[in-house]
């Protein structure tokens, strides 16, 4: 039926995806670059729905529905986020996370 | 049927006359507390004399017997259906006489307390103490079942600790108040082993069906339980412990001289009259179990009686505090008692000795409180307990001197006072039973009559004392008593108990036995005549025999060392070998283990505590980790 991009393409790509968002979550220190990670692995999320949905089940419409749902909460999340981080900046005036780190023993 | 409905107010009036003057007392009635309490009281006098006349005159007999009637019974603790412990009323002769006698001894000393307790710190405090002892001996004495008994019993012992250490800031009042209450404690347990014992057997808590001559307890017979002796002597002896407890027989007696440090209107209600004959109560009370099944112990009654009452007069002959030497008279004197109960048998003439001992519980709570309450107003005259310091008292304290002679007279049982009457039954009985017993109480009343008549010399006669300032005749509120309760040393005698108060109820015939009486008034009068020589002026006389006899009177005078053995033996055997290895495994082993349990948890916390180091990423990278982690395994190794 569908003889375009094989599935394995979009597979890589999106484990590409998702461990760059993880890489980036892990090790940089600034709290918008950390949101923008977690963006990467939604997104890369994402891509997995489309694809799985466009393979398996062509003439469904579930996998499209859950990522619009996805991108949604990933709105409202930023939004959020965006929110919680200039509190930290007004209370700590910084927004690197090694130095929030008043929650400890 | 008399109704007797109204006596539940004997008991309560006083129970609230407590809980008002402890509660609103300090704050609202600092001065008046004292008049409050002794209307209350005398309330309940007049209902007790009331309930007297009622039951001993007006109430129907049944084959010429007083019955014993339950004015009032109700449930107090259900346990079971069958187990339950009821609160109630008893009315038989001793529990009417009681009545009278309590009654009477606590109204007197509540009125002598308004003048000798006036201007006290702790006034109200005082009466109100007071009035929860009076509540606590009432009803142990109207107790329908050795239960109730036992709880008054306790409650007795309760007041007694608070008022014995009533002068709270003085540290001997507070050791002797913590002696007596633990070595009472003690003997009750004794009590409760027993009121179990005899419970369990006989499936019943109840007097008047325990007492029953045809009764449960009957039933039970002499079945041998353990060494050679039946369930009912192994009962009656431990109940028995607990009234030697109370009572200050030998060899509990060593808390009642020291409790003397408490004020004396106290030792005079609490350690002459009224708890300390609690001991020979609870005997005439189980005393048809006693004599019908339980014939050895009504004899370690006799003996322990016997042995307690001689003991006590000796060391009184070398006392010289004043309180002290009344205590050991007291402890004499409830020996007699308890003899008299020991050599008695059950029903009709046999009963004398029952009777005899009721009729001297009475008769000795009247002259021996009169004693106390006089030996209170010349404390309060003196300022001081020690008869060395006294002297000549007679010209500044007429009225006290001469009710003290009487009462001094009437213990030394000079007719035609009660105390010849009382003492003359109880060694007729003990001549009837027992003539090594009726021999020591002999040597006893000699004995009697020589300390209190020493006393009696060394304070009012014998040497002119100085004073700091002239002794004066104490207030009207304190002579009143002594007078009132002289006229009933006097006139108690002439009551017939032999009509009123007898073991099985029913009346019998006494007579004078003179063959007992004559020797027992010359002992008395031989007594009063040598204190007269050694005493009546200073005389060399007293140190001299002190000297002869110098290792006999130093045994006298030190007690004959029992304190030192309870010491020996708390101290250096119990504390030694037993409470000081048990506190140590207590301290190491015991504690060791939680201690050691929180110390581990702890340094493990100490350790871990790092992980939480309040990066996020950290965390998070734990958090993927594990997550990788799991994926392997469930890829991989999860077949």
């Amino acid at each position: 039926m569908n003889t375009g991009i094989p599935l394995q393409y979009f597979l890589i790509l999106a484990t590409v995806m998702f461990f760059a968002g993880v890489y980036g979550f892990l090790t940089r220190r600034n709290l918008i670059t950390i949101l923008m990670s977690v963006e990467l692995i939604l997104n890369s999320v994402n891509i997995n729905f489309l694809a799985f949905n466009r393979y398996l089940y062509p003439h469904k419409l579930e996998g499209m529905f859950f990522s619009l749902f996805v991108i949604a909460v990933a709105a409202s999340e930023a939004a959020v986020a965006i929110a919680i981080i200039i509190n930290i900046y007004r209370r700590f005036t910084t927004i690197n996370v090694e130095d929030v780190n008043e929650m400890k023993f | 049927m008399i109704n007797f409905s109204y006596t539940i107010w004997i008991l309560l009036i006083p129970f609230l006359m407590f809980i008002f003057l402890g509660l609103a007392g300090h704050k609202y009635f600092p001065k008046l507390s004292g008049v409050i309490g002794t209307t209350g009281l005398a309330i309940v006098t007049v209902l007790s004399y009331l309930t007297a006349y009622r039951y001993f005159f007006l109430s129907e007999k049944i084959e010429d017997a007083y019955q014993k009637i339950t004015a009032f019974d109700s449930v107090w603790l259900q346990l079971t259906d069958k187990l339950h412990i009821n609160i109630g009323i008893l009315l038989d002769p001793i529990s009417v006489m009681m009545l009278v006698v309590i009654s009477t001894v606590s109204f007197m000393v509540h009125i002598y307390s308004l003048g000798y307790m006036k201007g006290e710190k702790g006034f109200e405090r005082f009466f109100s103490f007071l009035s929860l002892f009076s509540f606590s001996m009432l009803g142990l004495v109207l107790a329908t079942n050795i239960f109730q008994m036992y709880i008054f019993w306790e409650l007795v012992g309760v007041s007694s600790y608070l008022l014995i250490g009533f002068y709270y800031q003085k540290p001997s009042a507070v050791r002797a108040s913590k002696k007596a209450f633990i070595v009472t404690r003690f003997a009750d347990f004794g009590f409760l082993i027993g009121i179990l014992i005899l419970s369990f057997n006989t499936k019943t808590f109840d007097f008047v069906t325990l007492t029953d001559p045809a009764g449960a307890a009957m039933a039970q017979g002499s079945r041998v339980a353990f060494l050679g002796l039946s369930v009912m002597t192994w009962s009656m002896i431990f109940v028995y412990l607990g009234g030697v407890g109370k009572s200050a027989m030998f060899p509990f007696h060593i808390w009642l001289p020291d409790a003397m440090e408490g004020p004396t209107p106290v030792s005079a209600l609490i350690h002459a009259a009224t708890m300390v004959v609690a001991g020979v109560y609870l005997v005439a009370r189980m005393f048809p179990i006693y004599s019908l099944t339980a014939p050895i112990a009504l004899n370690v009654v006799a003996y322990v009686g016997a042995f307690s009452s001689l003991f006590a007069a000796i060391i009184a002959c070398t006392q010289t505090d004043i309180k002290r030497v009344l205590a050991y008279s007291t402890m004499s004197q409830i020996g007699y008692m308890m003899l008299a109960l020991g050599v008695s048998g059950y029903g009709g003439h046999e009963g004398l000795g029952y009777m005899a001992s009721m009729f001297h519980l009475f008769t000795h709570a009247m002259f021996k409180a009169l004693l106390f309450l006089g030996a209170g107003a010349i404390i309060h005259a003196v300022h001081s307990n020690y008869m060395t310091e006294m002297g000549g008292l007679r010209k500044f304290l007429p009225i006290t001197h001469a009710t003290f002679l009487i009462a001094c007279l009437t213990i030394a049982g000079i007719p035609p006072l009660s105390g010849f009457f009382s003492k003359d039954e109880i060694l007729a009985a003990a001549f009837h039973h027992n003539k090594l017993l009726f021999a020591v109480e002999y040597a006893v009343a000699g004995l009697t009559a020589f300390y209190m008549f020493r006393l009696y010399f060394s304070i009012f006669w014998g040497k002119e004392t100085h004073y700091h300032h002239t002794p004066h005749e104490a207030p009207a509120t304190m002579t009143i008593p002594l007078i009132i309760l002289a006229i009933g040393s006097v006139v108690t005698g002439f009551i017939p108990f032999n009509e009123l108060v007898t073991s099985d109820g029913k009346a019998f015939e006494t007579e004078l036995e003179l063959i007992v009486a004559i020797p027992s008034v010359l002992v008395g009068l031989l007594g009063i005549a040598i204190a007269y020589i050694m005493y009546r002026k200073e005389t060399a006389i007293p140190d001299k025999l002190a000297a002869t006899f110098r290792y006999s009177y130093k045994w006298a005078y030190n007690k004959f060392y029992i304190d030192e053995v309870y010491l020996f033996v708390t101290k250096k055997i119990i504390f030694r070998y037993i409470s000081e290895p048990v506190a140590w495994f207590d301290r190491h082993i015991v504690d060791g283990t939680m201690n050691a349990i929180a110390n581990v948890t702890q340094i493990v916390s100490f350790r871990i505590r790092a992980f939480q180091s309040g990066q996020i990423q950290k965390y998070a990278f734990v958090f993927v980790s594990g997550a990788i982690m799991l994926a392997i395994l469930f890829i991989y190794l999860w077949k």
